[in-house]
């Protein structure tokens, strides 16, 4: 039996090796969504708690002027595993949040607005779909608690290196898609090739499928200040805001690889202690 | 339970009390402890246990989601993310949930295949077989309801075109396929009285499953397993006390399953699923690629392979959906005529040199057929896909009663023991040389 395992072992990590490269070699004219380097990324990836805040920075700045984060709730943001701010801030930013809290009905049978407290959602400006389609000439602005997890990038290989490819991805834990998708939006702004033909009102983007999109370049350098020195680039905005939608698309993300790990290695040991056993039952008898 | 009597003494006088009222613990010791099973059986053999534990862990994890669940189309789709951000574990339970309804169809198309491969199809064990194939049509309802609980945009779009199959019976009673939607969708269009039914028939059909996977036990239990020779239990030597031999193998393949289950519950819980799904289901909206779970893309892309003309000569017009659904369902259902279309008496596929090139071939064939139903309906998939039907057929209907009749089986070994001890008595490295015990 074990004679046969290895040559076969052997040439399935060569062909994990080599033909995702081939593959990419072979398809370097296409133009496909790069995968980006994130601290997340992988089965050990956790995220970077000051990249989180700064891409809740860069999301209040910009992104929350049409985006809501229906999803996330104020105390969230304190929670660990997320952009850990300090309470008492984000108690502020709570108060201070400008798109209200609904409440109500009151004594007098109305509805009310009032500030924001940690247990409310991050609203954004429009009380709904209708309002904010007639504020932004028919387009939504879709929600982006989900964004990172609504999206995802095809791969196109040819159907011989697919299931490597396939294979590769779940071995290294590849679940980032939606980062790489939100980051190549981000920073896929452009003026449209020769011959193009635009919609009145929309704008030509590398990564949007179409290429055709509603929302107007909303990162460029120096457009939010960050206070921990990062350069002020749009390609440092585009990777924070994307790490932070995916922290909010999954903020239970650095628990669930934590954990993972433990019932992994718990499962590998006792597979062998189980394994031993086994042998041992089994010498009795030939078999 | 079977012809095997159980060995079970109570050692104690209410043991002995209880077994003369209600001998329960006499058929759990015989059925489950000193059971003759083959002393040959290979790892392929685990996943039967595998199967009912991961029965066992869905309807666990079911239960506990459905405590947290609404099935409206309102509240669907929140509850879910509720579930995953704000239940305590919530997201663990279910990832487990999700992954586990791929786990499940994973190790059942394993035994499947081994089924196939080592003929346990064959008398007299064609009711066992045909439980199963009854198993796995229930899996495939439970499983399909279940994808649509969540009310993400593949969710909707998902029950919409496959309830919309039964439409091809327009074709033949003008209103009949229709009149059956509606009944099925409970209106005019899928709506959240579909996800309330789907839901109460998605609790149910579990248990209706376990109900049926008793009756599976039973008849393996009665007929006794099969074994990778396929030679019948001749001598007290062929087979080993159920406990601790096969129940020691069963936990080593269980725990070395649940590596790779864990695997894709923490480290990638959305690959097997579709970016599609986190979107909210909205009925003015269809996805640019309606793909359905990959379990289903072998049948999916039999069902897809009828277009208005098939492989280049054979017009089928508008009854293409029609032939597509029927292909689709008989896809399944020709697997309970198995033991029926196979015409060797030989059991395993080892001794079948034939049958077993067939057999990785058809295996190809599934595999091919899942690619192609996840690749748009276009150009040369269409192409391949109905090659790929016809061959999906051709291996039950013309290989399987064919090879049969011209293949010259190798020479079978004389009773398990022979296999397993072969005929010298040289030991072959690494083997404990001590004579057998029992």
């Amino acid at each position: 039996m074990k004679k046969h395992f290895s040559p076969a072992l052997a040439g399935i990590v060569a062909a994990l090796v080599l033909v995702p490269g081939l593959a990419i070699a072979e398809e370097s004219g296409h133009h496909e969504i790069p995968r980006q380097p994130w601290s997340f990324s992988g089965f050990t990836g956790q995220f970077d708690k000051a990249q989180l805040q700064r891409g809740f920075q860069v999301y209040k700045e910009v992104c929350s002027n049409c985006h809501s984060l229906k999803r996330i709730a104020f105390r969230n943001l304190v929670q660990p595993g997320g952009p850990e701010f300090p309470e008492a801030a984000v108690k502020a930013l709570a108060a201070e949040w400008p798109n209200k809290i609904t409440d109500g009905p009151n004594d007098e049978g109305k509805m009310f607005e009032r500030p924001a407290r940690l247990s409310d959602p991050i609203l954004g400006p429009y009380k709904n779909d209708e309002e904010a389609r007639a504020a932004q000439n028919g387009a939504l602005p879709p929600d982006l608690s989900l964004m990172a997890r609504a999206r995802d990038v095809e791969r196109e290989s040819p159907w011989y290196i697919h299931p490597f490819l396939m294979l590769g991805d779940i071995l290294k834990g590849y679940q980032e898609g939606g980062a790489d998708y939100i980051y190549a939006v981000m920073t896929g702004f452009e003026d449209p090739p020769a011959g193009f033909h635009m919609v009145e009102g929309k704008y030509y983007n590398t990564a949007f499928p179409g290429h055709q999109i509603s929302m107007p370049p909303p990162l460029s350098d120096g457009a939010v200040p960050y206070q921990d020195g990062t350069p002020q680039k749009l390609d440092n905005y585009a990777h924070d805001v994307a790490a932070f939608l995916s922290w909010a698309a999954d903020p239970s993300l650095d628990q669930r690889k934590r954990i993972g790990w433990q019932v992994i290695l718990y499962l590998i040991v006792t597979t062998i202690l189980l394994y031993i056993g086994k042998k041992r039952i089994w010498s009795a008898i030939k078999h | 339970m079977s012809g095997h009597t159980s060995t079970y003494k109570p050692t104690s006088r209410w043991g002995k009390w209880f077994d003369e009222r209600l001998p329960i613990a006499r058929m759990m010791h015989g059925q489950f402890v000193d059971f003759p099973t083959p002393r040959n059986l290979n790892y392929l053999w685990t996943f039967g246990g595998i199967l009912t534990f991961i029965l066992g862990a869905q309807i666990i994890t079911g239960v506990v989601l459905a405590m947290h669940y609404q099935p409206s189309a309102a509240g669907a789709f929140d509850s879910i993310e509720q579930i995953r951000r704000d239940v305590n574990y919530g997201w663990m339970i279910r990832n487990f949930h999700a992954v586990g309804a791929s786990m499940f169809f994973f190790a059942v198309y394993i035994h499947i295949f081994r089924g196939l491969y080592y003929g346990s199809y064959k008398a007299p064990r064609e009711v066992l077989w045909i439980l199963g194939v009854i198993i796995m049509l229930l899996m495939m309802a439970t499983a399909f309801m279940g994808y649509s609980l969540p009310w993400g945009q593949m969710s909707f779009w998902g029950v919409t075109v496959i309830t919309n199959l039964f439409s091809a019976l327009d074709t033949i009673i003008n209103g009949l396929g229709t009149a059956i939607v509606e009944w099925l969708w409970g209106g005019y269009s899928v709506s959240g009285t579909t996800l309330n039914r789907f839901f109460s028939l998605h609790y149910l059909l579990p248990f209706v499953l376990t109900g049926v996977v008793g009756l599976h036990l039973w008849a393996l239990h009665t007929a006794g397993q099969n074994n990778p020779t396929g030679l019948d239990l001749k001598e007290p030597s062929d087979s080993v006390p159920m406990h601790p031999y096969a129940t020691s193998k069963d936990a080593v393949g269980l725990f070395a399953f649940l590596i790779l289950f864990a695997w894709f519950v923490f480290f990638v819980p959305d690959y097997l699923g579709h970016a599609d799904n986190y979107i909210e289901a909205n009925p003015l909206v269809t996805p640019p690629h309606i793909v359905p779970e990959w379990y289903f893309l072998p049948f999916y892309a039999i069902l897809r392979s009828f277009t208005s003309t098939f492989l280049w000569i054979i017009p089928l017009g508008q009854y293409a959906k029609l032939c597509g659904v029927v292909a689709m369902f008989s896809a399944v259902l020709i697997i309970a005529f198995v033991p029926w279309l196979d015409t060797s008496r030989v059991r395993s596929a080892k001794y079948r040199p034939i049958f077993k090139w067939f057999f990785w071939f058809f295996v190809f064939t599934c595999v091919a057929l899942g690619y192609l139903g996840s690749r748009p309906a276009e150009g040369v998939y269409v192409m391949w896909a109905q090659i790929f039907t016809v061959c999906y057929f051709l291996f039950f209907l013309v290989a399987m009663p064919i090879i049969g009749l011209i293949e010259t089986p190798k020479k079978l070994p004389r009773s398990i023991t022979e296999s397993v001890l072969g005929g010298s008595t040289a030991m072959p490295n690494g083997v404990a040389a001590s004579p057998e015990k029992r």
